[in-house]
């Protein structure tokens, strides 16, 4: 019988510090919780975070929380909780899993952070609908819930170009939202702090960019895989020097892999970019499926939705505007292709995977006959990959190893 | 000739196992196809045994043996595996070998595959998300109109007329044919309509070159299905020999090229 042969992943020395970043952080959101020391901001993965800061909340991400509830393999079990709620099982399924956590009162941060008894209550929700609708029905739920403030921006979705007329309008709800931060918090707003924020914000981002760039490397010293747990303080900790210290040490170390030619899977003979979310709860199958074939997925559109390049200190409300509104997802679809296209170049890819995620159309970018596109026009090929991020009901394992196996033997056939 | 090496492709489907030996000429000498039911390895075993019988050979005969399909890592005498795409591809070109477009609809799955004038892949596609459009729809719906599996391609090739049948999933479907069946359509027009959606339902998957190869367990059961597919497509639709083998005469090929 022939059997799939052990992959070799190299490990990486500063995940240790993030993982302890992370728990740090969620003692700190804990214990925020349970002493009303300081007060909690909900707010969305690509949402004002800045100005939370800025205003003195410690602030948290359900999305996030999301993200482990996937990773930890509950969310499957807890969605069709919030179903019975009268939430689709086709609508986010961050969302869903969520949801049916707080109704099930269950989280993954009891088991993973001793002490920790659930998640923080919130004393604003602050969402920004740039990412998706989704968002905003999300806090909405929660804001019954708790019976807190919920406060939002309305983004802009499929922008072509982030012109003046519409960074203004963003820059101006952003503001708006200043006065009743100022009346919850307690706080009076200063834009000094809200400078220093953004800049930090800026450099995090930008070490961040360079992180992900490093796998540009033959042989790539990251996987998109690494990637999606190396995220988590640039989504969390963005305006806070200590994610800076982080992400620098982390391209530091990164940087010596590349000038020793040491790549994050023993033996690279196929590079892939991966477009869309991972699927969390098999993100290590995944990692290994992929590694026992030689192939490093080695970028993705995913792990680039933390860079904020447009941030500046000086300006930052216009910056901010700017920054969350050039994010990928907010694209038009004439942007995305050319902007994949870019990266399957600057990457060196053989090919490229879109993972079709049935609970999320904004983060699967197949659906409109990009995939299609981009080959004919790159000859490049691709493959869509059925999935969820977080509703492995939608998962069909066999059928992904297959579908990967194949694509596999295709770049072997055409090399 | 006797001592002469042979090679082994097996295919273990989700729903049929299927097994081919070829000589060095490339000529099947024996095949056999069963349930792959829950066991692999013993089916696999089981239908290698009748294969040789027919191929009035040995064991020992078997230079290597290629597997494939669902079930391609538990065939305990394969010495290596490819998948299920490449096996197709690989069968479908031996009889074919021109730029062709396969569909091969299954049990369980259907697939499309693109293949330049050289036999290389351009690409596929592969839909395992529900039921429609496979074998495992026309099983069910057999059993909704109480007409056995092997019975339908003749009542769809002898029925001039057609009901439209135009849900996207099984259990809609069912719900539809039995709506048609109270309102007094008759059973073959029925059937010749769940031919049709099977088709659409494939040629939604992905667009097709000039020459179209049909290959799969269903194709061999139903030739109608072909013609139909013709029809619709406007083009001409080129069967192999013994279309449910394609796969395991694929994985031979490959035995054969890698010995
Ligand atoms: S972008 Fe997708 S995954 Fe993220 S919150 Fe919105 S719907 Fe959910």
């Amino acid at each position: 019988m022939t059997e799939a042969k052990q992959p070799k992943r190299k490990v990486i020395k500063t995940a240790a510090a993030m993982g302890k970043y992370m728990a740090d952080y969620y003692y700190e959101l804990d214990n925020a919780a349970k002493t009303g020391e300081r007060k909690i901001a909900w707010c969305t993965s690509v949402g004002p975070a800045e100005i939370l800061r800025t205003m003195g909340f410690v602030v948290y991400f359900p999305e996030t929380h999301a993200a482990m509830l996937g990773s930890t393999r509950m969310s499957t079990d807890l969605i069709p909780h919030a179903t019975a709620l009268g939430y689709s099982p086709e609508v986010c399924s961050y969302m869903t899993a969520d949801i049916g956590a707080y109704l099930q009162k269950q989280t993954p941060l009891t088991k993973t952070f001793k002490g920790i008894e659930g998640i923080p209550k919130p004393d604003v929700l602050v969402y920004n609908t740039n990412q998706c609708r989704d968002v905003q029905d999300w806090f909405g739920f929660y804001a019954r819930e708790f019976n807190a403030p919920i406060l939002g921006i309305s983004g802009n979705v499929t922008v072509n170009a982030s012109t003046d007329a519409i960074v203004t309008g963003v820059a101006l709800q952003m503001q708006d939202l200043i006065a009743p931060l100022e009346e919850i918090s307690g706080n009076a707003f200063d834009m000094d702090k809200l400078k220093e924020v953004v800049g930090l914000s800026r450099q995090c981002s930008d070490t961040w960019k360079q992180v992900l760039e490093a796998a540009s490397a033959t042989p790539s010293p990251l996987t998109f895989f690494d990637g999606c747990t190396l995220m988590g303080p640039a989504v969390v900790g963005r305006g806070t020097p200590e994610a800076v210290k982080l992400y620098k040490q982390l391209l530091a170390e990164l940087e010596e892999r590349v000038a020793q030619k040491d790549g994050a899977i023993e033996n690279e003979r196929f590079r892939l970019y991966w477009d869309g979310m991972p699927v969390w709860g098999r993100l290590s199958a995944h990692s290994k499926l992929f590694a026992s074939l030689d192939t490093n997925v080695l970028a993705s559109t995913y792990c680039s939705s933390w860079i904020f390049s447009a941030l500046d200190a000086e300006d930052p409300f216009n910056s901010m505007a700017k920054a969350y509104t050039d994010l990928f997802i907010v694209r038009s679809e004439d942007y995305k292709e050319a902007y994949i296209k870019e990266k399957l170049e600057m990457y060196q890819v053989d090919g490229i995977i879109y993972h079709d995620a049935k609970t999320c159309p904004n983060n699967s970018n197949c659906r409109y006959g990009m995939s299609n596109r981009i080959q004919e026009k790159t000859g490049i090929p691709s493959l869509v990959i059925d999935g969820d991020l977080n509703d492995l009901r939608c998962v069909s394992d066999e059928q992904t190893k297959t579908n990967v196996e194949a694509f596999i033997e295709q770049l072997e056939e055409s090399k | 000739m006797a001592n002469e090496r042979i090679f082994a492709g097996v295919d273990v489907g989700s729903s049929r196992t299927k097994t081919v030996l070829m000589d060095a000429s490339k000529q099947v000498i024996g095949h056999d196809v069963r349930h792959s039911g829950t066991v692999f390895s013993q089916t696999a075993e089981d239908g290698l045994k009748v294969a040789l019988d027919m191929a009035k050979r040995p064991r020992s005969a078997i230079a290597k043996t290629v597997s494939t399909g669902y079930g391609r890592h538990n065939v305990t005498f394969s010495n290596a595996t490819k998948t299920e795409i490449a096996c197709h591809a690989k069968g479908s070109y031996y009889f074919f070998p021109k730029e062709i477009a396969i569909i091969d609809i299954g049990g369980q799955d259907n697939k499309i595959i693109k293949l330049d004038p050289l036999g290389g892949r351009r690409g596929f596609k592969m839909n395992r998300k529900c039921a429609a459009g496979t074998g495992a729809f026309l099983e069910e719906m057999s059993l909704r109109l109480n007409i056995p599996l092997e019975e339908m391609d003749a009542h769809a090739a002898q029925s001039e007329d057609m009901v439209k049948l135009g849900s996207y999933c099984t259990v809609f479907s069912g719900t539809e044919v039995l709506e048609n069946i109270r309102n007094g359509e008759p059973v073959a027009a029925i059937i010749k309509g769940l031919f049709f959606s099977v088709i659409k339902r494939v040629l939604e998957m992905d667009s097709l070159s000039d020459n179209v190869v049909m290959t799969g367990g269903v194709v061999a059961h139903n030739p109608h299905l072909a013609e139909m597919a013709a029809e619709i497509i406007g083009k001409p639709v080129l069967v192999p020999k013994l279309p449910q083998f394609t796969g395991a005469i694929g994985a031979a090929l490959y035995a054969m090229d890698t010995h």
